[in-house]
């Protein structure tokens, strides 16, 4: 018995350090973000990888869940002869939900563990003590770049996806259902007014759904980092740390998520 | 064996010119790294009170079985790791408690060749040894251009023919020359090395020993080197400490170690 507690007790007090070197790394990555020397051309490297490189995926995320949303309501909706309304559910959806979420996986399964392999590599190749060893502070060089460079990119992958969601929506729409493409817009276009306006201008459900990818953004770059510096143990141990980076970005995800959108219906209530 | 390795005289193979001069001026000559009382644990104690200190202008060796916490004194002399007791002191500041950015500034007036010489792996030669210099200079870039040129020359790599490849591509003789030159890119005062010949034939470690000897000779460096290699240590070194259950067994010269009649020590050599 005393040795389950020990255990468990060691393994509480690995958890509580992981989490609290977690919350430090991310500290000390924004604080970077505002203190020279300012490393632009790694900023717009990561851009290119993270976000340029995984508008691939998104697409077909944001394809495919749009079409697989349409296919499957138009069965429920069809019940009550509501088929009509498949524009106002997809918009909904996509832009509240599914495509900050959806599009925040693809992106922590492709950059997240791309990001944990990097920077295990180099850990474990003695790359990151070298830079140390030559005055360059690794969180600043390696960490930050691929902060920002998460944090601008995920909200115009969201967008992407929200748009290509639509349009997947669309198509199932107009091939399967016959529904007049004016019909489906429009649906699209009063759902989100009917939520009302941030600031008179932009839709409440586009601007939740645009905060979230910024956090999500910022957990997948952290997370990532986290786990590729501290991987340990050669080839298997950045493995190891790669598998960790997705899964736990993921978790994370889902997670925030729901705090998030607790949060927003309190900040940012919907018009009823 | 113990003749095999004993330093030979004459103008070609005498020991490091710092031999001829650190016996007589060792008592008076500045004290560039002290190591006092120093105790470091993992899972378990790596080191237990070492002492240990390397005098300006010399060339220090630092021997020991494997796993007996050679590289271990390297990094506390960076401040990669930091004692659970004890002192460290380099360039007559205690840096146990300095702040990480007097840290770096230190580390910059250090450097330091790893293992496997820890090369960036994305970045190409000319770019890894042009690396410190653009982090830490105001140089423009074609003065940079002409001191890893320059750089190169020194460890008998043709610039024309290596600057433009990849890490990848070069034999392992040839990345711990790289190494050694981005190591000596910003003419630091102090060089560590981390088993410079490990991995290599003999004659890439004769190489890299006439490299090392006539770096002492040019740049007139402090070193410390941790080997357990006494052949090519005995060439380099004009002091050697021998480590052995996380204390220093042994500090004299190659010579004293070659006459030493501990039994340990005897048999250290014998197996060598």
């Amino acid at each position: 018995m005393a040795r389950v507690l020990i255990a468990v007790d060691t393994w509480m007090r690995g958890v509580a350090l992981g989490v609290q070197d977690y919350f430090l790394l991310g500290g000390r990555a924004l604080r970077f973000a505002m203190a020279r020397p300012f490393y632009w051309r790694d900023v717009v490297t990561q851009m290119d990888r993270i976000g340029a490189g995984s508008v691939p995926i998104v697409l077909l995320t944001g394809l495919f869940t749009g079409m697989v949303l349409a296919l499957q309501s138009s069965v429920e909706l069809g019940k009550f002869g509501a088929t009509l309304y498949i524009g106002n559910l997809v918009g909904a959806s996509m832009v509240r939900e599914l495509g900050p979420v959806l599009s925040s996986l693809a992106v922590a399964g492709r950059a997240g563990s791309g990001i944990a392999a990097e920077l295990g590599s180099m850990r474990v190749t003695e790359q990151i003590d070298a830079l140390e060893t030559m005055g360059t502070d690794p969180i600043k060089k390696l960490v930050t770049p691929r902060l920002l460079a998460a944090v601008i990119t995920m909200p115009l992958l969201t967008i992407i996806a929200d748009v290509i969601g639509i349009l997947g929506g669309l198509t199932i729409a107009i091939i399967r259902l016959q529904i007049p493409p004016g019909t489906y817009l429009r649906g699209v276009g009063s759902t989100l007014a009917l939520s009302g306006f941030v600031g008179g201008v932009f839709p409440r459900d586009f601007v939740s759904g645009l905060v979230k990818p910024v956090v999500f953004g910022a957990l997948i770059a952290l997370t990532g980092s986290y786990y590729g510096l501290n991987a340990a143990g050669g080839t298997e141990g950045v493995g190891r740390a790669t598998t960790r980076a997705v899964v736990v970005s993921s978790m994370l995800i889902f997670a925030t998520d729901y705090f998030m959108t607790q949060l927003l219906l309190v900040v940012l209530p919907p018009v009823s | 064996m113990r003749d095999a390795l004993r330093p030979r005289g004459g103008p070609d193979r005498s020991p490091a010119p710092a031999t001829r001069r650190s016996n007589a001026r060792h008592s008076e000559a500045r004290k560039v790294i002290e190591l006092r009382d120093v105790w470091l644990c993992f899972d378990q104690p790596v080191l237990r009170g070492v002492n240990l200190h390397v005098c300006e202008g010399e060339t220090l060796l630092v021997l020991g079985e494997s796993g007996m916490g050679k590289s271990t004194i390297l990094k506390l002399i960076l401040r990669l790791l930091v004692p659970d007791r004890g002192s460290v002191r380099v360039f007559g500041r205690e840096i146990t408690r300095l702040p990480f950015r007097e840290v770096l500034r230190m580390r910059r007036r250090i450097g330091m060749v790893f293992q496997y010489a820890a090369l960036f792996d994305s970045l190409t030669v000319f770019e890894n040894v042009a690396y410190p210099l653009r982090e830490n200079t105001k140089l423009s870039e074609r003065e940079i251009e002409r001191i890893v040129c320059e750089r190169l020359e020194l460890v008998d790599l043709d610039a024309a023919r290596v600057a433009a490849r990849l890490p990848g591509e070069l034999s392992g003789g040839m990345r711990k020359r790289v190494g050694i030159a981005r190591a000596i890119a910003t003419d630091p005062e102090v060089i560590l090395y981390d088993e410079p010949t490990a991995g290599l034939d003999p004659l890439a470690v004769e190489r890299i020993v006439e490299l090392i000897r006539r770096l002492q000779v040019e740049l007139g460096v402090t070193s410390v080197v941790v080997t357990h290699d006494l052949r090519a240590g005995f060439k380099i070194a004009s002091r050697v400490n021998l480590l052995c259950e996380g204390r220093i067994r042994f500090d004299g010269t190659p010579e004293e170690l070659l006459a030493a009649d501990d039994p340990y020590i005897r048999a250290f050599v014998e197996a060598a």
